[in-house]
């Protein structure tokens, strides 16, 4: 089953921060604490305009059983509730806090004590942990299983595969102890027999931290997997790590799987053993147009502006910035945009890095059918989307793409194929919805 | 501060385009292209630069007159007139290989549509053209080029005269009658291992067609060694039957399409009433290429079954 791995690109490594640990921002004069920052319901505001709050204050409750909780960020006063838009053009009510510049601690913030696996499932949903890999599902919802027996291996993602990102390097360096511990809760609560840490080979440093730290773990096994990009891709690693194909329609937990990132894993350790939820993201700030890159750790809800100003502005005009990695990251329209718990980058690109390519006529190379990590036919799927042809679309499974954006990258004539396969998808669905109401 | 770009992910591409691509396919055939030199003299040359020149030409005024964009930049224009050249005898007069050269560009690439879009490969569907056009011209080969006409390794074993076939060193370096570009194995192999390297051909359709026409040259009882040297075999195998838009994208199509192409190669040369075959199959597999493609369509990872 195994010693094959599902194809991809090699896409440039450019992680230039992966020795600089991440330092702590100075609290921003204002943040804006976005109440839909994770997939499910959006957060219910608890505090009102003109209301003191402290770093890990809970502001805002869970609003449903998917959805996640959100704390103050910053010590201050809540000066506003407004609508903002988001990076994906929905708008959500957001709480902005302007900073006292104390960033005293809530005082109510304790160690948690955790002794089954119903508390320790309220711990995960009351620390705010979601998918720090970028999806942003809630992680309580994600752990919260009916049965724990149908689940035989764990897998922690620190494939961290986007170019440039460092992020998980710096966390899993800086927060080794936090890893282990959660790895143990997961052992101990959701009686994971097999923990599977799945790492890009081109982290060695990580590698060895954690090879010394799980010396004693029988249940944990450590597969360093080739820096081949989308390896981060959830159904890739679980291939490319236990042999399993997670079916169309299917979830990971399926196959016997959960997929966990090591930054999410840190995060709920720190909140059982200190109390301290989710207030803050290390960041890798880089790309061509910043001064000075750096690995920050920054408070969520500040806008980015801030951030690309505290690693020394700008070195040339920036003409293009991203929340993300260059493959799937997301280009924002201003720098008034918050940090979010899902972020895990800023990347600011010149002119010359940001221009866009010419397109010219697809020549049938096949190289965006050869390197798709699921064997999708992008070329088919482009055809039938120019024809509106909903029916190809689905014989051509354009649903298990997972828009990792191999077939783009790769494409000699640089065309948008896997915004195609997104577009496509969104037509499906209108198609399907049209069908019911019929 | 200007407005900031927005575009959809991903922000970085490889660095590959279309015109590294055939540049790529040029510098492959450089070794035929020195060999037809070293081989059959000068003369060669000028029909590659005629070729070359007119494809070009030929592009460009199509381009300008059908009011499109000028695709002279991708340089498919200066492959497909380098192949046709490579494909025809060395004393064939310059204005029929101009006319083939224009007839490759404009009806058979053009028409459809351009780069891309064309079912025929344009230097197989010219060089057919021809060989009914020119008959006479196209089917004279000399060697050396100032020699009187001799016959091909193929008409030597479809008349009966195997005995008469140069030796495998002789067939290997090319020192024999035949097209311009076909007879040097050598410089052939030499292009294809490039091109594999670069990736920019894969070894599925070659092993496929090379491999059945070997196999089956045993089977026929054809001598299997002079079968796939000669005959533009090898010139069809890695630089025609492995042209993008005209042969299936996957792997799976690829296998196929090369089977195909040795298949009806070895039925022409066996019992067809020409010696070689290679162009007719190749010709032949383009058509059936639509079909291959719907049989061989790619298996999604995870695709549920209906």
């Amino acid at each position: 089953m195994l010693g094959f791995s599902l194809p991809g690109v090699r896409v440039p490594h450019r992680k230039t921060t992966a020795h600089m640990p991440a330092v702590t921002m100075p609290p921003p004069a204002l943040v804006t604490i976005p109440m839909q920052q994770h997939i499910g319901a959006p957060a219910t505001p608890i505090v009102k305009v003109g209301d003191n709050v402290t770093v890990g204050q809970v502001i805002a409750n869970a609003g449903g059983y998917v959805s996640s909780p959100i704390h103050a960020s910053i010590s201050g006063v809540v000066k506003a509730i407004d609508q903002v838009q988001l990076t994906n053009g929905t708008f959500s009510p957001a709480i902005v806090i302007a900073s006292d510049g104390e960033m005293t601690p809530c005082p109510s913030l304790a160690p948690v004590s955790v002794t089954n696996y119903d508390e320790f499932i309220t711990a995960v949903r009351d620390s705010g942990a979601v998918g720090f890999g970028g999806a942003g599902f809630p992680t309580s919802v994600k752990l919260d299983i009916k049965d724990t027996s149908c689940v035989d291996t764990i897998l922690i993602n620190i494939a961290e595969c986007e170019p440039y990102i460092t992020s998980d390097t710096q966390t899993v360096m800086a927060d080794t102890d936090y890893i282990v511990y959660a790895i143990k809760a997961l052992h101990q609560f959701l009686n994971a027999n097999n923990i599977i840490i799945g790492i890009e080979k081109n982290k060695p440093q990580c590698i060895k931290r954690l090879s010394v730290a799980t010396q004693e773990l029988s249940y944990v096994t450590i597969k360093s997997l080739p820096s081949l990009y989308p390896q981060g891709g959830e159904k890739v690693m679980i291939y490319n790590t236990t042999g399993r194909v997670v079916p169309e329609g299917k979830l990971p937990i399926d196959v016997g799987v959960i997929v966990i990132n090591c930054t999410t894993l840190a995060a709920i350790a720190k909140y059982i053993l200190t109390g301290m939820p989710v207030v803050s993201k290390c960041l890798t700030v880089d790309g061509s147009a910043i001064a000075s890159p750096k690995n920050v750790i920054v408070p969520i809800g500040t806008p980015i502006s801030d951030v690309i100003d505290f690693c020394g502005g700008y070195k040339a005009e920036p003409c293009k910035i991203l929340y993300g990695g260059p493959m799937m990251g997301i280009a924002v329209n201003e720098l008034t945009a918050p940090v979010l718990k899902n972020n895990n980058a800023i990347l600011a690109f010149d002119a010359k890095d940001a221009a866009e390519p010419k397109t010219t006529p697809c020549i049938r190379c096949g190289k965006c059918v050869s390197q798709c990590p699921v064997n999708l036919n992008p070329v088919l799927i482009s055809k039938a989307y120019r024809n509106n042809d909903t029916a190809a679309l689905e014989e051509l499974k354009v649903n298990l793409c997972m828009e990792c954006g191999c077939c783009s990258y790769i494409c000699p004539t640089k065309q948008p194929l896997v915004h195609r396969n997104k577009l496509s998808k969104v037509m499906l669905r209108n198609a399907k919805a049209k069908e019911e109401k019929k | 501060m200007s407005q900031l770009f927005i575009s959809a992910s991903p922000h970085i591409r490889s660095k590959n385009t279309t015109t590294r691509v055939m540049l790529d396919v040029i510098i492959a055939l450089m070794p035929a292209v020195v060999a037809s030199f070293l081989l059959f003299g000068g003369r060669s040359l000028l029909l590659v630069a005629t070729s070359v020149a007119t494809a070009v030409l030929a592009e460009f005024l199509f381009n300008l007159i059908c009011k499109k964009e000028n695709t002279l930049y991708d340089l498919s224009a200066v492959v497909t007139g380098i192949l046709l050249a490579l494909n025809v005898p060395v004393s064939l007069p310059l204005w029929q290989i101009a006319v083939g050269s224009a007839f490759a560009i404009i009806a058979v690439k053009g028409l459809f549509g351009g780069i891309g879009q064309n079912f025929a490969n344009p230097a197989i569907a010219a060089r057919i053209m021809m060989i009914l056009s020119f008959g006479g011209t196209m089917s004279v080969f000399h060697y050396p080029a100032d020699t009187v006409a001799s016959a091909t390794p193929l008409a030597m074993i479809s008349g009966g005269a195997e005995r008469m076939l140069p030796d495998t060193l002789d067939l290997f370096l090319g020192r024999y009658a035949g097209c311009i570009g076909e007879t040097c194995s050598l410089a052939l192999i030499l292009g294809g291992v490039y091109l594999l390297i670069r990736k920019v051909i894969s070894w599925h359709t070659p092993v496929a067609f090379i491999g059945t026409v070997f196999v089956g040259s045993f089977i026929f009882s054809m001598p299997p060694v002079a079968e796939i040297l000669t005959g533009g075999l090898l010139l069809g195998a890695i630089f025609m039957a492995t042209d993008y838009s005209t042969t299936p994208i996957t792997k799976s199509g690829k296998l196929i399409f090369g089977f195909g192409c040795g298949l009806i190669t070895l039925l022409i040369r066996k019992w067809g009433s020409y010696p070689e075959g290679v162009s007719f199959a190749i010709l032949f597999m383009n058509i059936l290429t639509p079909y291959i493609e719907k049989w061989t369509v790619s298996k999604p990872l995870g695709g549920a079954k209906k």
